[in-house]
């Protein structure tokens, strides 16, 4: 890690003093707790979070030098600048450089692997092979031409990565569903598709949630790929209203070329969205036939009902309401990672709805707040797990169990060979209660784990 | 009663509002919310005519520079291109011409065009005029529409010379070619009357 905060001040003071740089000060800048810029690596503007990156040509120049003193220079690697209250991140890949600058209480390392999405987010929009392609042929290409319409994608990323704790336990939620009903359906769109040709994933997802997941023999689908499908479908209004057929690049699965996704919704009372995806680019009809052929058989086996009932929190169902189900009320909030299956759940979902509220409140601000927050909600538990979660997957000391009490709460992080769990307790209990909380705790979920996980991993 | 399947393709740059027409026509609906198309999205709806069913598919696709090598894939098996263009952008309306060259040099049969200037409910800045759009598809033997997915609106009628060279093109068209639907119209009775006509042109010469 290199600390070079007297050359950033320095260019930054020369932008002052000669006033190039007003728009810096903006408030369409200043006091954001998260920015996040991308630029090519000839230091051209691409994306950046907040403000017009057009008016940010000046900056993208001082990060492009910073970057690239570090490695001519000093044959290093700049990765990271720290200032009293501010970090910034440098993420150089391939021809773009990403650079985030966070006073929020995220570590480096989670700061990274946003901006590793953010880039996958573009390759998925481009394939690599065409980004790098680009560039190869023309330095200075302005790559705002290709992703027209894209920065929304980017936009809601970022969003999404602070609020969902799937991406700091890099894991899937799933849509908790009883055993049958999520087996129904999974035959239905084995039995339908089973038949088809160069079929690779078919995937049903509503509110950023797994319902199921039926891939090619030999393939999987990597958590992130499956977070960027997320986005991709809560980002686009367009699947709505009709049967798409897009390009899609999942950059783990195959970051060189494109699948075709068939994307639609299921029906016009679900919110659950079916993608097919397929290497051939001509196969659209044959996988809108299977669509409509598994959306009557969903229907006829109720299976329809079975998810609204999960997606509008029915409150018949155990997980709809798991604190009070299991009982311990002295569990405030955890969330839980199945490790073999890269799956989590959480005591409480962060419902679609919510997460769009987070999008509006956003485009408004982003903006710190030092407001005391009277009621913890789901976002701030989470917000407070980072740290032990950073403990935790430390590269250098990992810790297995991390024990925290003060007049606040008391939090519990605790990683085995199985599961990785995070838990929030009233304030000051003791260790033995919480020991006896915790395994009734994972009683509970080893119960309801064939409701709430995708124990099976179903092929065609 | 006869049923003739026909494709229809969407052409245009991005945000001139090719969604929100095909939305207009098909559903009936103006929304704000409508987010860019990725790729390409699928319609379909049923239009019946006196003498036949007319089931028609529109593949309205996305106007982003990055989706222009997949144009191919809609057009090469449609029976015409409705070409869309922002009356507001000059830019858009220079677009459709290089899609008319591309559908000219690469479009494997003949295609009935219809030329669109979309968001009249803007015409208070129009930098297409009317004219300068008119003489254009006169040019190509298209008919030329102003309408509003907003407002539900066609301001400029197709002209007239335009529109019989789209049914003599249909007439001219291989017997069971299925022909193009009207551009988004408020009018359901015009637009029924013009595919009727263009349909009895086409059997005629059949």
């Amino acid at each position: 890690m290199i600390c070079n905060q007297e050359l950033v001040l320095k260019v930054y003071g020369d932008d002052v003093e000669s006033d190039k740089d007003e728009y810096l000060q903006s408030p369409e800048l200043v006091n954001k707790e998260k920015h996040v810029f991308i630029l090519s690596s000839a230091g051209k503007p691409i994306y950046s979070r907040y403000g017009n990156e057009d008016k940010l040509a000046g900056l993208c120049g001082v990060i492009q030098a910073l970057v690239s003193v570090v490695e001519e220079h000093d044959q290093d690697i700049l990765r990271s600048i720290c200032t009293k209250d501010c970090k910034a991140v440098f993420l150089v890949k391939g021809p773009l450089i990403l650079v985030a600058v966070s006073k929020s209480n995220e570590s480096e390392t989670q700061l990274v692997m946003q901006l590793t999405y953010a880039f996958n987010q573009i390759v998925s929009v481009l394939t690599l092979t065409q980004l790098n392609r680009i560039f190869e042929q023309r330095r200075n290409y302005d790559l705002r031409r290709l992703l027209a319409g894209a920065e929304r994608l980017i936009d809601n990323l970022l969003i999404f990565m602070e609020k969902d704790p799937a991406f700091l336990l890099g894991a899937v939620r799933c849509l908790p569903l009883p055993e049958k009903a999520r087996e129904n359906i999974t035959n239905a769109i084995i039995s339908t598709c089973n038949k088809i040709r160069d079929l690779v994933f078919a995937i049903l997802i509503a509110g950023n949630q797994l319902i199921t997941l039926v891939r090619m023999k030999k393939y999987t689908l990597h958590p992130s790929d499956i977070h960027l499908l997320f986005n991709l479908v809560r980002s686009s209004e367009s699947f709505k209203t009709a049967e798409s057929w897009t390009p899609v690049c999942l950059p783990k699965f195959d970051a060189t070329g494109f699948l075709h996704g068939h994307v639609s919704y299921i029906s016009e009372d679900c919110q659950a969205c079916l993608l097919l995806l397929t290497v051939q680019r001509d196969a659209f009809y044959p996988l809108s036939q299977a669509k409509h052929t598994i959306a009557e058989k969903l229907e006829k086996m109720k299976c329809i009902g079975a998810i609204n009932d999960a997606l509008n929190r029915s409150k018949d169902l155990p997980t709809t309401n798991p604190l009070k189900h299991i009982g311990i009320p002295i569990i405030r909030h955890f969330m839980y990672k199945c490790k073999s299956t890269a799956q989590l759940f959480t005591s409480d979902p962060i419902s679609l709805d919510r997460l769009q509220d987070y999008r509006i409140m956003h485009n408004e601000g982003g903006d710190i707040t030092v407001k005391k927050i009277e009621k913890l909600s789901d976002i701030d538990y989470v917000k407070n797990y980072r740290k032990f979660c950073n403990q935790i997957h430390c590269a250098t000391v990992p810790a297995k169990f991390i024990f925290r009490s003060n007049s606040e709460n008391t939090i519990l992080a605790w990683i085995t060979n199985g599961f990785e769990l995070y838990v929030t307790f009233d304030a000051l209990v003791e260790k033995e209660q919480t020991k006896k909380a915790v395994d009734h705790l994972l009683q509970w979920i080893k119960r309801e784990e064939n409701r709430i996980f995708i124990m099976n991993a179903p092929t065609f | 009663m006869k049923v003739i399947e026909a494709k229809i393709v969407v052409l245009g740059s991005q945000g001139v509002g090719k969604t929100s027409l095909v939305v207009r026509y098909i559903g009936k609906m103006f929304s704000r919310h409508i987010s860019p198309t990725i790729g390409a999205s699928f319609f379909t709806c049923n239009i019946n005519l006196a003498e036949a069913r007319v089931k028609l598919q529109v593949w309205d696709t996305a106007g982003q520079e990055r989706f222009r090598s997949m144009a191919p894939m809609y057009y090469r098996n449609a029976n015409a291109a409705l070409l869309v263009f922002d009356i507001t952008c000059r830019a858009s309306f220079a677009a459709v011409k290089s899609w008319v060259k591309e559908l000219q040099s690469n479009a494997p049969g003949p295609l009935v065009l219809a030329l669109v200037g979309n968001k009249a409910d803007l015409a208070g800045a129009p930098c297409v005029p009317a004219t300068d759009a008119a003489r254009y598809a006169a040019a190509l033997g298209a008919p030329y529409t102003e309408t509003s997915a907003l407002h539900d609106q066609v301001l400029h009628t197709p002209l007239r010379r335009p529109r019989r060279a789209l049914h003599r093109d249909l007439g001219a068209a291989r017997p069971g070619t299925p022909h193009p639907p009207p551009p988004p119209s408020p009018s359901p009775s015009s637009q029924y009357t013009a595919s009727a006509s263009a349909r009895r042109a086409s059997t005629t010469s059949s």
